[in-house]
């Protein structure tokens, strides 16, 4: 079942060439597993996993006026970022929903921002984000830079030292949610000690044309340090045990940063920004809905998105993403409840095939890397 | 992995072996790869009645959940316990450790069965 519509990002054929099970994904054909997605999983939490993020968008805002763009826009303070520093945030509509989640990263010299955007709201960010630099009247000169691009993945505790053997730069000392130039296999690169799995690492930006450059100087210097390509089935499982959120499932257009339990990102006396009274009001008052963790504690299938939450058999709300974890042998999840209902410790069944399973609500993350 | 000759299958892609009116029943190999790692499997008690085509179990992997299909027509008669504690045997060997149930058939037990030649057809005409 192949789809001529798909895109395919610049490392496609090395995705056939290790026998990846390719799937359709945010409109590109991306691998979701190749050897399999628990000993994926194992590799990052073990060694260290390389990631293709070629479907994912960056959109670069880099005009006069990008920082009051992106203050007004965004749920969190950027004016606190210094050059060369990264901060999670979201891109809140007008009633105190999310569009989507990104990460907004300052250029290294001070000179303007990148914004990272999920795969699957490419469009739909990019339009809108262009349709709010006119109404706003501000001139925050933002384009979509996906196309010239590349983006890959290496984390696990082998990731860094790995990633050192390509370069002469202190890249060691990057800090957790900063980036900086380097030359990695003698490509000029942006690396960014960020990622979406709990281990270390980097996420790493060159030329669109120098992706699968990269991708292979990776893999060569990885081989004696157990470095597996993985798939999008364990980066899910993956940030999920680290208790990341995933758009679409813990966050939409009708869940609000704070029901969401990402209040964190949210700064609400930065100055006025789109959706700021709806979400200041919702704090305030409390939110009526909060999302929780919880383990099952009988025998079960998976949880997983969209299965009815319950108390005492009586509906409370549902899963908005569980599955087994490979790390933590037991099935994990996340769900959005009644206020009521949450707190860790307290009971919770999930739906699982008609039958009321037992589970209890826990603390997050579910899983943490040692010394982190 | 080739299909054992010695085998029957069906289209919903259990194997069967007959023996002295008891079918020991599994999975496939093709099975196993389409569903990825398996997590979690569930059979039924020995005593339960299944009847060919039915669903008689539940294995889930990470990314899918999908029915196990009964073959045959009988009792079940044993269930395959090591399998339930450790569902990942029907990855790593699904004709051989992974047995599931063994069935007592009901007469000859009916179920519309394949060779194992009939299967591999069959198989090129679903298996894209």
């Amino acid at each position: 079942m192949t789809d001529e519509n798909l895109v395919r990002t610049p490392l496609y054929e090395r995705h056939q060439q290790l026998g990846a099970k390719l799937i359709p994904f945010a409109g590109y054909e991306m691998p979701v597993q190749y050897t399999g997605i628990i000993a994926e999983h194992n590799a990052v939490r073990q060694q260290a996993g390389l990631f293709d993020l070629g479907h994912m968008g960056q959109v670069d805002v880099s005009g006069p006026q990008a920082l009051d763009y992106l203050q007004r826009i965004t749920t969190n303070d950027v004016s606190q970022l210094v050059p060369g520093q990264a901060h999670y945030s979201m891109l809140p509509n007008p009633q105190g929903g999310v569009i989507d989640d990104i990460l907004i990263y300052r250029r290294p010299g001070g000179d303007g921002y990148m914004v990272v955007i999920n795969a699957s709201n490419h469009a739909r960010d990019v339009a809108w984000m262009k349709q709010q630099e006119a109404a706003l009247a501000l001139n925050a000169g933002v384009r979509d830079i996906s196309d010239e691009t590349g983006m890959i993945a290496i984390q696990g505790p082998n990731a860094v030292a790995i990633t050192k053997t390509l370069t002469s730069d202190p890249i060691e000392s990057i800090p957790y949610y900063a980036w900086d130039k380097a030359s990695v296999a003698r490509v000029p690169v942006l690396i960014a000690r960020t990622g979406y799995t709990g281990e270390d690492g980097f996420e790493i930006y060159p030329a669109i044309d120098q992706a699968t450059t990269i991708w292979d100087a990776l893999m060569a210097a990885g081989a004696d340090k157990g470095l597996q390509p993985i798939g999008l089935g364990a980066r899910d499982t993956l940030r999920l045990e680290a208790r990341m959120p995933l758009y679409g499932q813990e966050l939409s257009d009708t869940i609000s940063p704070i029901e969401a339990g990402l209040g964190w990102a949210v700064k609400l006396d930065k100055g006025d920004f789109i959706g700021r009274e709806h979400i200041a009001a919702i704090k305030e008052q409390g939110p009526k809905r909060k999302a929780v963790g919880f383990r099952t504690t009988e025998r079960s299938g998976a949880p997983r998105t969209h299965y009815p939450v319950g108390v005492n058999g009586s509906p409370v709300g549902e899963v908005t993403s569980g599955a087994f974890s490979p790390t933590l042998g037991e099935n994990i999840g996340l769900a959005l409840i009644e206020a009521e209902s949450a707190g860790v410790g307290k009971p919770l069944q999930v739906e699982i095939r008609g039958k009321w399973i037992d589970a209890e609500q826990i603390k997050m993350p579910f899983y943490k890397r040692p010394g982190a | 992995m080739s299909n054992p000759s010695d085998l029957k299958y069906t289209k919903t892609h259990e194997w069967v072996r007959l023996e002295n009116g008891v079918a020991t029943v599994g999975m496939t190999d093709y099975a196993q790869g389409e569903l990825g790692d398996i997590t979690y499997l569930e059979l039924p008690d020995p005593g339960t009645s299944v009847s060919a085509t039915e669903p008689f179990g539940v294995v889930e992997s990470v990314k899918a959940a999908s029915d196990i299909y009964a073959p045959v027509n009988g009792e079940v008669v044993e269930t395959n316990e090591a399998a339930v504690g450790s569902p990942d045997v029907i990855n790593s060997s699904p004709y051989e450790g992974a047995w599931l149930i063994k069935v007592k058939l009901d007469g000859d037990g009916g179920g519309a069965l394949m060779s194992a030649d009939e299967y591999a057809t069959y198989l090129e005409e679903v298996a894209h």
